[in-house]
């Protein structure tokens, strides 16, 4: 292990801290105006078609992240459990709960600001089945509708019929939104938001792909970080804004071969969700050992390359029914084979975390299956997105190493 | 001494162990075993200071030092640190030249290391972070039962019925070994339960076959496991020659080759 390991900057930081500052100031600010609608939406749920009618739009599952990345979340699980909830279902949606029931929240100390209170609620179920819970939680506490898109997971290939029910579903959710914002669709809006997200999401892509190159100019653990506004501003110019600036960083450092882990010997590929208390241990961990990770499903999960905004409500309707995490094993292995190839991975890191099965890839078999067939060897890190109860850094540090040996052929 | 003696340092989460070598024959001339305590410098060094004794040299005789196992960070006269999965399958690969399945059932944890016939280690598992199946384990239920540590082989061996533990967790498993013994039912069963479940949980975490040689603290001190290891996974398990010294002589191993 080398002596020292430290992150290389990457210059756009300062912008995108700005980005994400001013994004929160001004859902506040919505929040204090009354003229002003605020929608909470899932991660992966139909932001555009929000924004594009006009509402202000707040991630629950983001601000768990936040929670779990400053470290707050493990205290306030406990409560959310306190009031009923299991400790092994979505430690996100345990520790937003918690969050909301304790009146703590990172925003406060990050912009001196408290959420802001839903007009209407608005979840997808095909990432996982918690959403839905989670959001009709606080539609009965705030008496505020949930509306759903309710889709199926472990689809096989890619279904027609799924993508328009999913447009209906959204073509049914219309009018309710419309009565909640007190105005009518306007479709040319939406197409404009529609634009904006598919622009923000291939500027995103590009961003990870720079990624091919070796060695690498930036690490999963970034890209982590740095995904913020893929995730809470699609649909909004500041969104791609960003990503172009950030886009131009990487290329520069790709130009001047600036590696983000000096000496780079082994390409990774992290799949699962990331522990968000430890993405800077993690870091570290594998820094030292001259391991990048990087590539993920989880960050690529934020490109929609169907986003279309000739056909705004029929794309809507196919991107957020076929997402990556909704597919089934097969097209899952699928879409890791070929980044395997095209990142020229050397190991897989699998995280298995305890309680969110539906971005945890190798409870079925997955990666014996993938080295079997493209022999490439892998380690499972047993953990969870915010539950560090659920995490141990030694033996996460023996298996890394031990790793990283077994690569080496030590 | 005269001749240069390399040194493998295995600070486990129970027990450190120091090993010397001599270079070219790699020979066994020196070793320690003591328990880790809280200080696990301190320990290293006296494990090491008795394993020079033990081979009649001096600090000065050591050429290169490989230190491994949960504190093998904390050394500072460490020349090399590697993890105690390759430093088990180094010991294995160099003594017993055959591709096999290698268990260390340690003190916190368990690995499950696959080496080839070239001695390449291909794969490895550990036990989730759960104590159920370690060493940790085994101690735990000696306390439930009030019987000490170095008698279990010999009461699991005295056993007359099968018992199977069902629970996952230790505290559960605890809780189930204490209704047993409301039950009345003999203490020589139940450690033999308390045996078969560690092999249970080893067994659900590699389908286990071919050859499989046991290392670590737990299979030295209790042989019987390995028995019942046969009976469940159907294969010839062998017992490693030193299995509580073995991460240490794989570190030494190590240590030969890095410093010549």
């Amino acid at each position: 292990m080398s002596a020292e390991f430290k992150r290389k900057i990457i210059a756009a930081t300062q912008q995108e801290n700005q980005v994400m500052k001013d994004y929160f100031l001004d859902l506040d600010a919505a929040a204090k105006n009354p003229d002003e609608k605020i929608a909470w939406c899932t991660s992966v749920g139909p932001a555009e078609l929000l924004r594009g009618m006009g509402f202000k739009v707040h991630f629950p599952e983001n601000h768990g992240a936040m929670l779990g990345a400053t470290r707050m979340s493990t205290e306030l699980i406990d409560v959310a459990v306190a009031d009923g909830f299991s400790p092994n279902v979505c430690s996100y949606m345990n520790s937003d709960i918690g969050s909301f029931l304790s009146e703590k929240t990172p925003l406060r100390k990050a912009y001196g600001i408290d959420l802001p209170k839903p007009d209407v609620l608005v979840y997808n179920t095909s990432q996982c089945r918690d959403v839905q819970d989670w959001f009709e939680w606080y539609g009965r506490r705030l008496g505020v509708p949930a509306l759903g898109m309710r889709t199926p997971r472990g689809i096989i290939g890619h279904d027609e019929d799924l993508s328009r029910a999913g447009t209906e579903q959204l073509k049914a959710m219309v009018p309710q939104l419309e009565e909640i914002i007190g105005r009518k669709m306007d479709i040319d809006r939406l197409r404009e938001t529609i634009q904006s997200s598919r622009q923000t999401s291939d500027l995103w892509n590009e961003c990870l792909k720079t990624n091919v190159h070796t060695p690498a100019p930036w690490t999963f653990f970034d890209s982590c970080i740095h995904m913020g506004p893929a995730v809470v501003l699609r649909g909004e110019p500041a969104a791609s804004d960003y990503y172009r600036v950030l886009l131009k960083e990487l290329k520069e450092k790709i130009a001047k071969n600036d590696a983000a882990v000096e000496g780079e010997r082994h390409r990774l590929f992290w799949v699962g969700i990331p522990v968000w208390g430890r993405i800077g241990a993690q870091s570290k961990l594998f820094g030292q050992l001259a391991a990048n990770i990087i590539a993920s499903t989880y960050c690529s999960s934020w490109v929609f390359e169907t986003l279309d905004a000739a056909n705004p409500l029929e794309s809507l309707g196919e991107t957020y029914t076929q997402l990556y995490i909704a597919g089934d094993d097969t097209r899952r292995m699928e879409f890791v084979r070929k980044s395997v190839e095209e990142y020229n991975i050397d190991g897989m890191v699998y995280h298995d975390a305890w309680t969110c099965a539906f971005t945890t890839e190798c409870r079925y078999g997955l990666p014996a299956r993938l080295r079997e067939a493209s022999g490439i060897p892998y380690i499972v890190i047993n953990g969870d997105l915010n539950d560090l109860r659920c995490y141990s850094d030694e033996q996460t540090s023996l298996k890394v190493e031990a790793f990283i040996e077994e690569l080496e052929g030590i | 001494m005269g001749e240069k003696l390399y040194l493998g340092v295995d600070v486990g989460s129970t027990f450190c162990k120091a090993a010397l070598i001599v270079g070219e024959s790699g020979e066994l001339v020196g070793y320690n075993t003591r328990e880790s305590g809280t200080d696990f410098a301190f320990t290293a060094k006296i494990a090491v200071e008795a394993s020079l004794r033990m081979a009649g040299a001096q600090s000065s005789d050591v050429a290169y030092c490989v230190s491994t196992g949960y504190g093998r960070h904390n050394l500072d006269f460490s020349d090399r640190v590697i993890s105690e999965i390759s430093c088990h399958a180094k010991a294995a690969s160099t003594k017993y030249h055959t591709a096999m399945t290698m268990i260390d059932i340690g003190g916190q944890d368990n690995k499950v290391v696959e080496i080839n016939d070239k001695g390449e280690r291909t794969s490895f598992r550990m036990n989730r972070k759960c104590a159920a199946g370690t060493g940790a384990f085994i101690e735990e239920m000696a306390g439930r039962l009030k019987v000490h540590l170095s008698d279990m082989d010999g009461l699991a061996r005295q056993a007359t019925h099968d018992i199977k533990l069902g629970s996952f967790c230790t505290v559960y498993a605890g809780t189930e070994v204490l209704g047993l013994v409301r039950q009345g039912v003999a203490v020589p069963d139940i450690v033999k339960g308390v045996f078969y479940s560690v092999i249970k949980r080893v067994t659900a975490m590699q389908r286990i076959g071919g050859k499989v040689l046991m290392t670590g603290g737990v299979a030295e001190h209790n042989p019987y496991i390995l028995t019942l290891m046969e009976e469940l996974a159907d294969c010839e398990v062998l017992l490693a020659q030193h299995p509580q010294l073995f991460g240490a002589i794989g570190a030494a191993i190590y240590a030969s080759e890095s410093g010549t």
